[in-house]
């Protein structure tokens, strides 16, 4: 099964760039990367740049409107995303927990949406 | 034999098999089919069906390998009516293989364990795996279940078909957790257990006892994991605790009215099931394997045994408890402890930091109530015991803590008359 690991977390909560901290937590989230990769279990990956540059749209009666700032203004923000491929939802718990962004902010695991249910 | 006893016998043995291995059927089906919705639904079925078959043919040499065999001879039939791919025929092959075996019940795999644990994963809601368990290990109906939490049958069927539904679609495993994880899933298994017998002994004792005894469907499940996995400290002293805690259900009321521990009739008190509970405990001390549920058994121990209550040390297993489970509620029994061991005062100043946290907790309210009026401040303990007395949850508590109301109030009025 494909489950995407959606990490959360609030900047204010997250160590600051150029500190020990910092480094610790970027060399977690390498650790848990090799992990999933040599595991064979990675599909994807990645890091989102700050909610500061994000921008929302949406289209209303034809007309697209496009705003400022993420879709909803909350302390904890998606910051990044996994995509593992394993046999079921404890697996994936397993390498979620891997991520050092668990400490300080929220993992959410979510099964992907199967398309082709004869899995072939 | 005549059709009227014929169709007497059969629906008693149907009923039979249906209570005691409803659990075991189910999990056998699950462990096959990977769905725990169709698999409660053939069971279903094939029980129906048995009905008439068995009135008809007679009953089978073992029952639970026909309803096997005909629940999953449903499966197959409503996996072949939907649609076909390579995923479902692989699936077919498998199940054809189950349905030629004409199993006897003790042949009959036991996957109940695996079952448990997926009924009580974390990623379920803990009310969640309470219900589920009861309603797949122990084969309670939704209408039952839903009584003994005093819910909506309909929001307990709901909650029931969003959990099935979430197992299948989230991936939740119906498996043994792996070596490293064991340790924390089982103590979440035998949390809900506990919470299983919590909700049946805190249950209303009214005129019409729930058919189903939530406190003795605790004790069968516990025995169950005991016997499934044998030598685990933790489930011994689960089903230790249970068992000290239900030797004593014929004293705890009287006349509607609850009778606290150090009043209650130790005749009525149930000594073998009391012997055996300190066995078991005996048996799990030994494995030198502490969990929180051997030292709760082992305050249970202290509270059965004969003569003075060695307070002391039920504070002193307090403590232990604590650096386990640091809650508030376990801070308050562990002040009620040192009160009772003499240290009043200490005990009512641990109180005054856990108000805020457990000031919907009528024990929270109760237990200061009676300390405060030990400890002559009877005004204090008047408010405190309208608070609990609001917050009880069955008549018979109320009754209870009304009556040590009217006697901290007569204390008073007394108090008054003395110049």
């Amino acid at each position: 099964m494909k489950y995407m690991i959606l990490i959360y977390n609030d900047p204010a909560l997250e160590p600051a760039y150029g500190t020990p901290a910092f480094d610790a937590m970027m060399a977690g989230f390498f650790a848990a990367n090799q992990t999933m990769a040599a595991d064979g279990v990675l599909v994807s990956g990645e890091g989102l740049q700050g909610v500061e540059t994000a921008t929302s749209l949406r289209i209303r009666g034809g007309k697209a409107e496009t705003m400022d700032g993420p879709f909803a203004t909350t302390k904890e923000h998606l910051g990044g995303y996994y995509v593992v491929d394993v046999a079921d939802l404890d697996a994936a718990l397993k390498y979620a927990a891997l991520l050092p962004a668990a400490e300080f902010g929220t993992i959410e695991v979510r099964p992907l949406m199967n398309y082709n249910p004869a899995g072939n | 034999m005549t059709a009227a006893s014929q169709a007497i016998a059969v629906t008693r043995t149907l009923e039979a098999v249906m209570r005691n291995d409803r659990g075991r059927l189910t999990a056998a089906l699950i462990a096959r089919l990977r769905d725990f919705q169709l698999a409660e639904e053939v069971l279903q079925e094939a029980a129906v069906s048995a009905l008439t078959h068995w009135g008809r043919s007679g009953l089978p040499s073992s029952p639970q390998g026909w309803l096997l065999r005909v629940a999953l001879r449903r499966a197959i039939d409503r996996l072949r009516s939907g649609q076909r791919d390579a995923r479902r025929a692989a699936d077919l092959a498998v199940l054809a293989a189950d349905e030629a075996d004409d199993t006897e019940p003790h042949m009959i795999a036991d996957d109940r364990l695996r079952l448990i644990f997926t009924c009580c994963h974390p990623a379920l809601e803990p009310k969640t795996r309470v219900a589920l368990t009861l309603r797949t290990l122990g084969g309670l109906t939704t209408v039952e279940i839903a009584g003994a939490f005093l819910d909506d049958p309909t929001a307990m069927g709901q909650r029931l078909s969003r959990a099935k539904a979430k197992i299948a679609a989230a991936g939740i495993p119906f498996a043994i957790p792996a070596p490293e994880d064991w340790a924390e899933r089982l103590q979440s298994v035998l949390v809900v257990v506990y919470l299983i017998f919590n909700q049946g002994y805190s249950a209303n004792p009214g005129p019409q006892p729930l058919r189903r005894d939530l406190c003795e469907e605790a004790i069968f499940l516990a025995r169950m994991l005991d016997a499934l996995r044998p030598g685990e400290a933790e489930t011994e002293g689960l089903l230790a605790l249970l068992l000290l805690t239900h030797s004593r259900h014929a004293a705890r009321h009287m006349a509607g009215v609850s009778v606290p521990l150090a009043q209650q009739d130790r005749a009525l008190w149930d000594a073998p099931m009391i012997a055996e509970g300190l066995a078991l405990l005996d048996r799990a001390m030994e494995r030198r394997a502490p969990g929180p549920f051997q030292i709760k058994a082992a305050i249970g121990a202290l509270h059965a045994a004969p003569g003075v209550t060695d307070w002391p040390q039920i504070a002193l297993l307090y403590d232990s408890l604590l650096r386990m489970e640091p809650t508030p509620v376990i801070r308050l029994h562990r002040a009620v402890a040192l009160a009772e061991a003499g240290a009043l005062e200490p005990a009512l100043l641990l109180l005054e930091p856990l108000a805020r946290e457990l000031d919907d907790y009528q024990p929270f309210h109760a237990a200061r109530a009676d300390l405060l009026a030990r400890a002559g401040r009877i005004a204090a303990a008047l408010t405190a015991y309208d608070q609990a007395i609001a917050l009880a949850g069955s008549a018979a508590d109320a009754s209870f803590l009304g009556i040590r109301r009217d006697a901290a109030a007569t204390l008073r009025a007394n108090d008054k008359t003395t110049p």
